[in-house]
Protein backbone atom coordinates (compact mmCIF):
# COMPACT_ATOMS: atom_id res chain seq x y z
CA UNK A 1 0.00 0.00 0.00
CA UNK A 2 3.02 2.66 -0.61
CA UNK A 3 0.60 4.26 -3.03
CA UNK A 4 -2.78 4.82 -2.91
CA UNK A 5 -4.73 6.50 -6.15
CA UNK A 6 -7.55 8.62 -4.96
CA UNK A 7 -9.85 11.06 -7.17
CA UNK A 8 -8.39 14.47 -7.21
CA UNK A 9 -10.09 17.11 -5.39
CA UNK A 10 -12.03 19.39 -7.85
CA UNK A 11 -9.43 22.63 -8.19
CA UNK A 12 -6.50 20.25 -6.88
CA UNK A 13 -3.54 20.28 -9.56
CA UNK A 14 -2.26 17.25 -7.90
CA UNK A 15 -3.38 14.39 -4.87
CA UNK A 16 -1.18 15.49 -2.34
CA UNK A 17 -0.66 19.32 -2.59
CA UNK A 18 1.86 19.91 0.24
CA UNK A 19 4.01 17.93 -2.48
CA UNK A 20 3.35 19.81 -5.18
CA UNK A 21 6.20 20.70 -7.46
CA UNK A 22 7.23 24.51 -7.30
CA UNK A 23 4.81 27.07 -7.03
CA UNK A 24 6.33 29.13 -9.64
CA UNK A 25 4.64 26.06 -12.39
CA UNK A 26 1.26 26.45 -11.10
CA UNK A 27 1.54 30.32 -11.67
CA UNK A 28 2.79 29.82 -14.86
CA UNK A 29 -0.56 27.51 -15.72
CA UNK A 30 -2.92 30.66 -13.78
CA UNK A 31 -0.97 33.12 -15.88
CA UNK A 32 -1.45 31.36 -19.43
CA UNK A 33 -5.26 30.87 -18.29
CA UNK A 34 -5.49 34.52 -17.75
CA UNK A 35 -4.15 35.20 -21.02
CA UNK A 36 -6.26 33.51 -23.15
CA UNK A 37 -9.06 33.80 -21.06
CA UNK A 38 -8.50 37.99 -21.71
CA UNK A 39 -7.53 37.41 -25.49
CA UNK A 40 -10.80 35.56 -25.79
CA UNK A 41 -12.87 38.45 -23.96
CA UNK A 42 -11.42 41.27 -26.09
CA UNK A 43 -12.14 38.82 -29.15
CA UNK A 44 -15.67 38.81 -28.24
CA UNK A 45 -16.05 43.00 -27.36
CA UNK A 46 -14.32 43.36 -30.61
CA UNK A 47 -16.88 40.76 -32.50
CA UNK A 48 -19.55 42.33 -30.51
CA UNK A 49 -18.69 45.96 -32.04
CA UNK A 50 -17.23 45.75 -35.26
CA UNK A 51 -19.37 46.19 -38.53
CA UNK A 52 -16.43 43.97 -40.65
CA UNK A 53 -18.36 40.34 -39.73
CA UNK A 54 -21.55 39.41 -41.37
CA UNK A 55 -24.26 40.71 -38.73
CA UNK A 56 -26.58 37.28 -38.58
CA UNK A 57 -23.44 35.14 -37.69
CA UNK A 58 -22.28 37.36 -34.77
CA UNK A 59 -24.73 35.69 -31.81
CA UNK A 60 -23.36 32.14 -32.87
CA UNK A 61 -20.22 33.37 -32.86
CA UNK A 62 -20.17 35.36 -29.51
CA UNK A 63 -21.45 31.80 -28.28
CA UNK A 64 -18.38 29.67 -29.32
CA UNK A 65 -15.87 32.33 -28.21
CA UNK A 66 -18.31 32.14 -24.54
CA UNK A 67 -18.03 28.10 -24.12
CA UNK A 68 -14.34 28.48 -25.25
CA UNK A 69 -13.59 31.05 -22.60
CA UNK A 70 -15.59 28.50 -19.98
CA UNK A 71 -13.40 25.79 -20.98
CA UNK A 72 -10.37 27.74 -20.18
CA UNK A 73 -11.49 28.55 -16.79
CA UNK A 74 -12.09 25.20 -16.36
CA UNK A 75 -9.09 23.76 -17.42
CA UNK A 76 -6.37 26.48 -16.67
CA UNK A 77 -8.26 27.44 -13.41
CA UNK A 78 -10.52 24.84 -11.91
CA UNK A 79 -8.08 22.11 -13.53
CA UNK A 80 -10.55 20.11 -14.93
CA UNK A 81 -8.75 16.92 -16.98
CA UNK A 82 -9.08 14.08 -18.70
CA UNK A 83 -7.29 11.64 -16.33
CA UNK A 84 -8.71 8.64 -14.50
CA UNK A 85 -8.46 10.61 -10.97
CA UNK A 86 -10.65 13.53 -12.48
CA UNK A 87 -14.05 11.20 -13.75
CA UNK A 88 -16.36 11.88 -10.81
CA UNK A 89 -15.33 15.55 -10.93
CA UNK A 90 -15.82 15.33 -15.34
CA UNK A 91 -19.09 13.22 -15.04
CA UNK A 92 -21.00 15.72 -12.24
CA UNK A 93 -20.14 18.72 -14.45
CA UNK A 94 -21.50 16.96 -17.63
CA UNK A 95 -24.77 15.69 -15.55
CA UNK A 96 -24.91 19.59 -14.67
CA UNK A 97 -24.10 20.69 -18.21
CA UNK A 98 -26.86 18.42 -19.60
CA UNK A 99 -29.59 19.90 -17.24
CA UNK A 100 -28.49 23.53 -18.13
CA UNK A 101 -28.90 22.55 -21.60
CA UNK A 102 -31.96 21.36 -21.29
CA UNK A 103 -33.66 24.37 -18.97
CA UNK A 104 -32.52 26.91 -21.65
CA UNK A 105 -33.09 24.94 -25.00
CA UNK A 106 -35.73 23.79 -23.52
CA UNK A 107 -37.59 26.76 -22.32
CA UNK A 108 -36.51 28.74 -25.64
CA UNK A 109 -37.95 25.77 -27.81
CA UNK A 110 -41.56 26.21 -25.92
CA UNK A 111 -41.63 29.48 -25.61
CA UNK A 112 -41.07 30.25 -29.25
CA UNK A 113 -43.19 27.59 -29.95
CA UNK A 114 -46.10 29.64 -28.09
CA UNK A 115 -45.29 32.47 -29.27
CA UNK A 116 -45.92 31.25 -32.90
CA UNK A 117 -49.06 29.11 -32.10
CA UNK A 118 -51.00 31.66 -29.27
CA UNK A 119 -50.38 34.95 -31.31
CA UNK A 120 -53.28 37.26 -29.32
CA UNK A 121 -55.82 39.06 -31.79
CA UNK A 122 -54.75 42.05 -33.34
CA UNK A 123 -56.58 44.28 -30.42
CA UNK A 124 -54.74 42.65 -27.69
CA UNK A 125 -51.46 43.13 -28.70
CA UNK A 126 -49.99 45.99 -26.72
CA UNK A 127 -50.87 44.25 -23.66
CA UNK A 128 -49.01 41.56 -24.44
CA UNK A 129 -45.25 40.70 -25.42
CA UNK A 130 -44.09 42.85 -28.14
CA UNK A 131 -41.49 42.28 -30.49
CA UNK B 1 -11.64 -12.23 2.56
CA UNK B 2 -7.82 -12.64 3.03
CA UNK B 3 -7.33 -14.44 0.25
CA UNK B 4 -9.39 -11.99 -1.90
CA UNK B 5 -6.84 -9.24 -0.70
CA UNK B 6 -3.74 -11.28 -1.48
CA UNK B 7 -4.73 -12.67 -4.69
CA UNK B 8 -5.35 -8.62 -5.47
CA UNK B 9 -2.05 -7.70 -4.21
CA UNK B 10 -0.43 -10.12 -6.39
CA UNK B 11 -2.45 -9.42 -9.62
CA UNK B 12 -1.05 -5.47 -9.72
CA UNK B 13 0.65 -4.81 -6.39
CA UNK B 14 1.54 -1.01 -7.03
CA UNK B 15 -1.88 0.22 -7.58
CA UNK B 16 -4.83 -1.21 -4.86
CA UNK B 17 -7.89 -0.16 -5.96
CA UNK B 18 -9.90 3.19 -4.71
CA UNK B 19 -12.23 0.76 -2.89
CA UNK B 20 -9.52 -1.21 -1.02
CA UNK B 21 -7.81 1.55 -0.28
CA UNK B 22 -11.15 2.41 1.89
CA UNK B 23 -12.29 6.30 2.61
CA UNK B 24 -11.07 9.18 0.93
CA UNK B 25 -9.52 11.62 2.52
CA UNK B 26 -11.13 14.56 3.90
CA UNK B 27 -10.27 17.16 1.49
CA UNK B 28 -11.51 15.39 -1.33
CA UNK B 29 -14.54 14.42 -0.15
CA UNK B 30 -15.74 18.11 0.94
CA UNK B 31 -13.77 19.27 -2.33
CA UNK B 32 -16.06 17.27 -4.52
CA UNK B 33 -19.65 17.90 -2.23
CA UNK B 34 -19.13 21.41 -2.62
CA UNK B 35 -18.01 20.73 -6.47
CA UNK B 36 -22.11 18.96 -6.91
CA UNK B 37 -23.05 22.41 -4.50
CA UNK B 38 -21.59 24.49 -7.18
CA UNK B 39 -23.50 22.35 -10.60
CA UNK B 40 -26.49 22.74 -8.71
CA UNK B 41 -26.21 26.69 -8.00
CA UNK B 42 -25.59 26.61 -12.35
CA UNK B 43 -28.72 25.00 -13.01
CA UNK B 44 -30.23 28.19 -10.56
CA UNK B 45 -28.42 30.12 -12.81
CA UNK B 46 -29.80 28.27 -15.75
CA UNK B 47 -33.21 28.70 -14.94
CA UNK B 48 -32.63 32.73 -14.63
CA UNK B 49 -30.89 32.79 -17.87
CA UNK B 50 -33.21 31.05 -19.60
CA UNK B 51 -36.40 33.50 -18.28
CA UNK B 52 -34.04 36.28 -19.49
CA UNK B 53 -33.68 34.92 -23.01
CA UNK B 54 -37.31 34.16 -22.98
CA UNK B 55 -37.81 37.72 -22.26
CA UNK B 56 -35.11 39.39 -23.72
CA UNK B 57 -37.77 41.38 -25.74
CA UNK B 58 -40.31 41.67 -24.04
CA UNK B 59 -39.59 45.31 -23.26
CA UNK B 60 -43.41 46.37 -23.10
CA UNK B 61 -42.54 50.09 -25.12
CA UNK B 62 -39.76 50.66 -22.60
CA UNK B 63 -35.97 50.57 -22.98
CA UNK B 64 -34.01 48.48 -24.87
CA UNK B 65 -31.18 47.11 -24.09
CA UNK B 66 -29.23 48.54 -26.56
CA UNK B 67 -30.01 51.62 -25.21
CA UNK B 68 -29.19 50.83 -21.23
CA UNK B 69 -25.99 48.68 -21.75
CA UNK B 70 -22.67 50.54 -21.55
CA UNK B 71 -19.88 48.35 -23.06
CA UNK B 72 -17.24 50.25 -21.45
CA UNK B 73 -18.68 50.03 -17.82
CA UNK B 74 -19.50 46.29 -18.81
CA UNK B 75 -15.58 45.79 -20.05
CA UNK B 76 -14.24 46.89 -16.64
CA UNK B 77 -16.19 44.69 -14.62
CA UNK B 78 -15.08 42.04 -16.99
CA UNK B 79 -11.18 42.49 -16.66
CA UNK B 80 -12.10 43.26 -12.20
CA UNK B 81 -13.33 39.56 -12.43
CA UNK B 82 -11.15 37.78 -14.29
CA UNK B 83 -8.33 39.74 -12.51
CA UNK B 84 -9.53 38.96 -9.75
CA UNK B 85 -10.43 34.92 -10.49
CA UNK B 86 -6.59 34.82 -11.49
CA UNK B 87 -5.26 36.50 -7.73
CA UNK B 88 -8.04 34.02 -6.05
CA UNK B 89 -5.48 31.49 -8.00
CA UNK B 90 -2.58 32.87 -6.49
CA UNK B 91 -3.67 32.73 -3.28
CA UNK B 92 -5.24 28.82 -3.48
CA UNK B 93 -1.27 28.71 -4.17
CA UNK B 94 -0.10 30.96 -1.58
CA UNK B 95 -2.10 28.68 0.81
CA UNK B 96 -1.09 25.43 -0.49
CA UNK B 97 2.89 26.13 0.44
CA UNK B 98 1.25 27.93 3.51
CA UNK B 99 2.85 31.50 2.64
CA UNK B 100 1.18 34.09 5.25
CA UNK B 101 2.07 36.94 3.40
CA UNK B 102 1.48 35.76 -0.01
CA UNK B 103 -2.21 34.50 1.30
CA UNK B 104 -2.69 37.92 2.64
CA UNK B 105 -1.31 40.02 -0.31
CA UNK B 106 -3.27 37.80 -3.32
CA UNK B 107 -6.68 37.83 -0.82
CA UNK B 108 -6.76 41.42 -0.25
CA UNK B 109 -6.19 42.12 -3.74
CA UNK B 110 -9.06 39.57 -4.98
CA UNK B 111 -11.12 41.61 -2.62
CA UNK B 112 -10.57 45.24 -3.61
CA UNK B 113 -10.65 43.51 -7.43
CA UNK B 114 -14.30 41.94 -6.14
CA UNK B 115 -15.40 44.56 -4.81
CA UNK B 116 -14.81 47.47 -7.44
CA UNK B 117 -16.27 44.71 -9.93
CA UNK B 118 -19.54 45.63 -7.28
CA UNK B 119 -19.11 49.15 -7.24
CA UNK B 120 -19.02 49.73 -11.18
CA UNK B 121 -22.23 47.43 -11.18
CA UNK B 122 -24.18 49.05 -8.91
CA UNK B 123 -23.64 52.75 -10.48
CA UNK B 124 -24.81 51.36 -13.50
CA UNK B 125 -27.93 49.61 -11.76
CA UNK B 126 -28.75 53.06 -10.11
CA UNK B 127 -27.85 55.17 -13.40
CA UNK B 128 -30.44 52.40 -14.71
CA UNK B 129 -33.13 53.01 -12.07
CA UNK B 130 -32.80 56.79 -12.73
CA UNK B 131 -33.61 56.86 -16.03
CA UNK B 132 -36.71 55.09 -14.77
CA UNK B 133 -35.49 51.24 -15.78
CA UNK B 134 -36.19 49.94 -12.58
CA UNK B 135 -37.31 46.37 -12.68
CA UNK B 136 -40.86 46.85 -12.72
CA UNK B 137 -41.30 48.89 -15.96
CA UNK B 138 -40.78 45.59 -18.11
CA UNK B 139 -40.40 41.84 -18.14
CA UNK B 140 -37.13 41.77 -19.72
CA UNK B 141 -35.95 44.81 -16.93
CA UNK B 142 -37.23 42.25 -14.04
CA UNK B 143 -35.74 39.19 -15.33
CA UNK B 144 -32.31 41.54 -16.19
CA UNK B 145 -32.25 42.94 -12.27
CA UNK B 146 -32.53 39.36 -11.18
CA UNK B 147 -30.01 37.48 -13.21
CA UNK B 148 -27.58 39.57 -12.91
CA UNK B 149 -28.54 41.02 -9.64
CA UNK B 150 -28.60 37.28 -8.48
CA UNK B 151 -24.86 37.16 -9.35
CA UNK B 152 -23.93 40.22 -7.94
CA UNK B 153 -25.29 39.65 -4.71
CA UNK B 154 -23.17 35.62 -5.28
CA UNK B 155 -20.25 38.13 -5.40
CA UNK B 156 -21.05 40.09 -2.28
CA UNK B 157 -21.80 36.61 -0.17
CA UNK B 158 -17.91 35.72 -1.79
CA UNK B 159 -16.23 39.09 -0.71
CA UNK B 160 -17.92 38.66 3.22
CA UNK B 161 -16.83 34.77 2.78
CA UNK B 162 -13.23 35.92 2.09
CA UNK B 163 -13.35 38.46 4.72
CA UNK B 164 -14.40 35.94 7.43
CA UNK B 165 -11.65 33.44 5.56
CA UNK B 166 -9.00 36.11 6.25
CA UNK B 167 -9.54 36.45 10.22
CA UNK B 168 -9.82 32.90 10.81
CA UNK B 169 -6.73 32.44 9.00
CA UNK B 170 -4.88 35.16 11.04
CA UNK B 171 -6.57 33.65 14.44
CA UNK B 172 -6.87 30.08 13.61
CA UNK B 173 -3.77 29.69 11.13
CA UNK B 174 -3.59 27.06 8.41
CA UNK B 175 -5.44 24.68 9.97
CA UNK B 176 -6.91 21.46 7.57
CA UNK B 177 -10.49 22.72 8.73
CA UNK B 178 -9.42 26.57 7.62
CA UNK B 179 -7.37 25.12 4.00
CA UNK B 180 -10.66 23.20 3.18
CA UNK B 181 -12.37 26.66 3.55
CA UNK B 182 -10.49 28.25 1.52
CA UNK B 183 -10.52 25.79 -1.31
CA UNK B 184 -14.73 25.55 -1.48
CA UNK B 185 -14.13 29.63 -1.81
CA UNK B 186 -11.79 29.61 -4.01
CA UNK B 187 -13.81 26.60 -5.95
CA UNK B 188 -16.54 29.07 -5.87
CA UNK B 189 -15.32 32.41 -6.76
CA UNK B 190 -13.95 30.54 -9.86
CA UNK B 191 -17.22 29.46 -10.45
CA UNK B 192 -18.56 32.64 -9.91
CA UNK B 193 -16.09 34.04 -13.21
CA UNK B 194 -17.35 31.50 -15.31
CA UNK B 195 -20.67 32.30 -14.65
CA UNK B 196 -19.90 35.79 -15.47
CA UNK B 197 -18.74 34.65 -19.18
CA UNK B 198 -22.22 33.46 -19.64
CA UNK B 199 -23.75 36.42 -18.60
CA UNK B 200 -21.74 39.35 -20.43
CA UNK B 201 -22.07 37.39 -23.29
CA UNK B 202 -25.60 36.69 -23.29
CA UNK B 203 -26.99 39.86 -21.81
CA UNK B 204 -24.39 42.59 -22.50
CA UNK B 205 -23.11 41.66 -25.72
CA UNK B 206 -25.52 39.44 -27.73
CA UNK B 207 -28.28 42.14 -25.80
CA UNK B 208 -27.13 44.78 -27.59
CA UNK B 209 -27.35 43.84 -31.05
CA UNK B 210 -30.06 45.44 -33.16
Amino acid sequence: MTEIRFDRAPGDRSVLPETEEKTSAGVLVYTIGLVIAATLTSISFWVANTSLLWAPGIPLGLAVLGIAQMGVHLVFFLHITTGPDNTNNVLALAFGVLIVILVVAGSLWIMANLNNNMMPPLELMDLHMQR
Amino acid sequence: MNLTVAVGEVDRPSLPSTSQAGPAPKRIVVAYGFWIFLLSDVVMFAALFAAYAVLATATSGGPTGAELFDQVSVGIETACLLASSYTCGLMSLAVGSRRRGATYLTAALTFALGAAFLVFELSEFTGMIARGATPQRSAFLSAFFTLVGCHGLHVSAGLIWLSVMMVQVAVKGFRPTVERRLQCLSLFWHALDIIWVGLFTVVYLMGVRP
